[in-house]
């Protein structure tokens, strides 16, 4: 039926996100992309839930989206420390952790 | 000429009091006082005699409970067979004890046997039907109504099993108690005595520094004893016995900080280790004898039935006399019985008077079928046994007349009174000895307790001559039942002394008319010089302490309450003890309590006690003994009476013919040094022995020992080099060092890969992510 033009749909969101971790020096935009992932999961899930006829993919989708608020939060904390520490949001300069 | 007639007995059965079954609780009582006082009384600070006195309490009242049980159940007993009485043939016995017996020469019978209960009391199984007295045989002298004693009330259990009960050819070793009279009468003394020693002690050893220590070991002591009383197995009395040592050391060593106490200590301890040997010996011998059994009635009855051989039975004996000696102070071992006065004296009182060293008279009465048999005291002029207590009573009487201290005095008198008591039990005259242990067991108590009282009124100094004299009129309730306990211990009628060595005399058989077994001359004539120099040497006592005038530097005072009041009843005591085993023929008292006390202890009538006659008492004999025992005191009363005379303070003679004659001055020399017999012992014999076995351990050490412990040593150091080099640092320090270097050599390579960069991650894990996904595409 129409459950291919959403699982496309959720790729392009996928590719995007990933994209956006992998190439933002911004803090915040990199916590955007992984947004966009969760996003991306969360069109699956409810999409394989309508094509289905079970109501599970929407109530793992509520939990994501509930996760992924907590996340964010948590994210955003690290970040304005970070910030705060160093004056600058850039995550490829909080390499402290290297061996 | 007597006729025995066996009486049926099973008619009317006497059930055994259920008290018996559970006399073990006595010692228990004790035992856990002793547990109780090392545990709680420091610890929750309650005075040590708040537990140990109401603990005595306890086993004396249960004690009493126990004889009054005895008496009702040995008169029941008696009465059952006389009113069963109707003459039968032999019923219901061993088809050979009754024909051995109706074909007994001398016309004795060898009673019932005590073994037919054995199941009885063995487990706790036991029904109505088991708890009947044993169908007994009774044998009528003609004139004489028969006395039939019960046999002794066993209750036991299977200690450990080997091989299935006696009566199933096994020999499991059985442990538990044997209630009769010898049992019950010691009980009751045991009990008695140690409770007022208690009291006494609460007074005379306030403030001490182990008062704690001491309260404990009195209670351990008490139960160690009751615990040797009680013991049905030969095995068990070798632990009481042994018991009974351990604490007799610790009580004599009370006071260890002085070197002198803690010798006596040790002295006491290795004396008996002597005696201990034969006890182990004889008893082993004995085990075997009477068919791998340690039960004593079994052996006694092997032995009067005649299942044993007399070599085997006499063997036995001196090995056990060996035991005798040494733990009751028999003559040669008995030097370390006047040293263990280093001890407290109300500790002396108890164990070294009254109790402990009684427990080898009380041994010898035990087993005393083993003697009797073994040497055969019935018809023989002497034997081990009386020449022992003989040698002893005279010996330990001559000792006592050269001692200064008091409390040596009274020790060497209990030496002597100990071989009167082995005398007695040597010329077979067995309740004159268990007599005589009963009545000197009260009054020398309350001699020893007096004793006390004095030193603590003398700021504890035993020496008579330097800090004693005239305490008279001090202490008067002191004076009085010292008086009266030397009197009972002289033996001057009517009190309880008298009695008991009344008896002893008649039984040695020499005196015209007395009769009884053999007839013993040297015993009887070493009797009554004992009887005449006690009556000597306590007047000497007396005269030097309350008589004359005070010669020390105290300032002398009647003792408390705590110590006069056990004073007052042993003295009391003292006085009345000797009329419970009055002669019939006495008047009055003869007809109504005369030989009550033979016939509670006493066994008669059965298998395991032998069939001893009895000596007809004599007044002659009495008078006679009496006026010797008078003439002798009043001479040495005379003789101070008249030393007094002339100089006030003297305590001896300085210029009579005593202290002049040569040989008299050599007699003197050889009693004040106790016969040279520590000489013989510390010099001669340790002496001579020890220099070359100590050189022979010497060598020994260094050549055999040594040597051997060097090529182990050298070995070992040997074995250690190797295990140094190549196991350790070769094998388990390469192991180590290589996997220390293998980890921060693949540490230095990995920690490239931690870069710390976030994105360099996240790439990662999303190529390793992409990865995982083809591969799920391509193999799913």
């Amino acid at each position: 039926m129409f459950l291919n033009q959403f699982l496309f749909l959720a790729a392009i969101l996928f590719c995007i996100g990933v994209y956006g971790v992998l190439t933002r020096k911004n803090g915040v935009l990199v916590l955007m992309s992984i947004e966009l992932i969760l996003n991306a999961v969360n069109i699956n899930l409810v999409a394989f839930g309508s094509f289905n006829q079970d109501i599970a993919g929407q109530v793992f989708a509520l939990f994501i989206i509930a996760v992924a608020a907590a996340e964010v939060g948590v994210g955003l904390a690290i970040v304005l420390l970070i910030y705060r520490n160093r004056r600058s949001i850039d995550v490829s300069e909080a390499d402290l952790l290297q061996g | 000429m007597t006729t025995f007639l066996p009486l049926l007995a099973t008619e009317s059965p006497v059930a055994v009091p259920g008290i018996f079954e559970i006399v073990w609780i006595v010692p228990a009582i004790m035992a856990a006082s002793f547990v109780a006082i090392l545990l709680f009384s420091k610890r929750l600070s309650i005075p040590a005699h708040w537990i140990g006195i109401p603990a005595i309490m306890a086993s004396f009242l249960f004690a009493l409970a126990i004889a009054g049980n005895w008496i009702a159940y040995v008169g029941d007993v008696a009465d059952s067979h006389d009113s069963g009485g109707e003459a039968l043939a032999f019923v219901d016995g061993d088809p050979e004890l009754a024909a051995a017996s109706a074909d007994d020469e001398h016309g004795k019978s060898i009673g019932v046997s005590c073994l037919t209960d054995d199941a009885n009391h063995a487990d706790d199984g036991h029904s109505d039907e088991e708890s009947l007295a044993p169908a007994a045989l009774g044998f009528v002298e003609e004139g004489e109504a028969p006395h039939v004693s019960p046999c002794p009330v066993v209750t036991q259990v299977t200690w450990f099993e080997n091989g299935g009960s006696a009566a199933s050819g096994g020999s499991d070793i059985q442990v538990g108690t044997m209630v009769d009279g010898q049992s019950v009468m010691l009980l009751v003394v045991v009990t008695f005595i140690s409770m007022l020693v208690h009291i006494f002690s609460t007074d005379y050893v306030a403030g001490d520094r182990r008062y704690t220590h001491y309260f404990a070991f009195l209670s351990l002591f008490t139960a160690s004893m009751l615990f040797f009383v009680l013991s049905s197995s030969t095995l068990q009395m070798i632990v009481g016995w042994e018991l009974v040592g351990v604490c007799s050391f610790a009580l004599i060593g009370h006071w260890w900080e002085d070197k002198p106490n803690s010798d006596a200590a040790l002295k006491a301890f290795l004396t008996n280790r002597v005696g201990d040997i034969g006890l182990l010996i004889g008893m082993i011998i004995l085990y075997f004898a009477a068919g791998r059994t340690f039960d004593i009635r079994a052996i006694n009855e092997a032995a009067v039935t005649g299942a044993i051989s007399q070599n085997t039975l006499m063997v036995a004996a001196l090995c056990l006399l060996a035991a005798v000696m040494s733990k009751s102070g028999q003559f040669i071992l008995h030097t370390w019985l006047p040293d263990a006065m280093a001890g407290p004296t109300p500790v002396s009182a108890l164990i070294h008077a009254a109790t402990m060293v009684v427990a080898g008279v009380y041994l010898i009465g035990r087993l005393y079928p083993v003697f009797y048999v073994g040497f055969d005291i019935e018809g023989s002029t002497i034997n081990p046994l009386a020449l022992v207590g003989g040698i002893t009573c005279v010996g330990g009487g001559m000792l006592a007349f050269v001692q200064r201290d008091i409390k040596k005095v009274l020790a060497y008198s209990t030496v002597s009174q100990l071989g009167y008591m082995v005398l007695a039990l040597g010329v077979g005259a067995y309740t004159a000895g268990m007599f005589h242990l009963f009545t000197h067991a009260i009054f020398k108590a309350c001699l020893f307790l007096g004793a006390g009282s004095v030193s603590h009124a003398c700021h504890h100094s035993f020496d008579m001559k330097a800090d004693m004299g005239g305490l008279k009129q001090y202490m008067p309730k002191t004076f009085w039942t010292f008086v009266i306990a030397s009197g009972a211990l002289a033996g001057i009628p009517p009190l309880a002394g008298f009695w008991s060595k009344d008896e002893i005399l008649v039984g040695a058989g020499v005196w015209p008319g007395t009769g009884g077994n053999g007839t013993y001359y040297l015993p009887f004539l070493f009797g009554m010089l004992t009887a005449a120099m006690t009556a000597a040497y306590m007047t000497r006592v007396i005269w030097l302490t309350f008589f004359g005038r005070y010669r020390g530097h105290a300032h002398p005072h009647e003792s408390g309450n705590r110590i006069t009041v056990p004073l007052i009843i042993l003295a009391v005591g003292a006085v009345f003890a000797g009329f419970l085993n009055v002669p019939k023929v006495l008047p009055v008292l003869g007809s109504r309590i005369g030989l009550w006390f033979e016939e509670m202890v006493e066994p008669a009538g059965i298998a395991t006690f032998p069939v001893i006659d009895h000596g007809k008492p004599s007044f002659s004999l009495a008078i006679v003994a009496t006026l010797l025992a008078l003439g002798a005191a009043t001479l040495v009363y005379v003789y101070y009476k008249r030393l007094y005379a002339k100089d006030a303070m003297a305590t001896d003679y300085t210029d009579s013919f005593v202290a002049k004659n040569r040989f008299i001055r050599a007699g003197h020399t050889l009693l004040v040094e106790k016969y040279y017999l520590d000489h013989l012992y510390t010099g001669t014999i340790a002496g001579s022995t020890k220099g070359w076995m100590a050189q022979a351990a010497y060598w020994f050490n260094q050549n055999v020992l040594d040597g051997f412990i060097d090529r182990v040593g050298s070995g070992t150091t040997a074995t250690g080099r190797f295990i140094y080099k190549y196991i350790d640092q070769g094998a388990i320090d390469g192991a180590v060092n290589g996997s220390g270097l293998g980890a921060s050599q693949s540490g230095e390579i990995l920690r490239k890969v931690q870069s710390g960069r976030v994105r360099q991650y996240a790439s990662l894990m999303f190529g390793a992510a992409t990865v995982l996904a083809a591969v799920f595409i391509i193999a799913v």
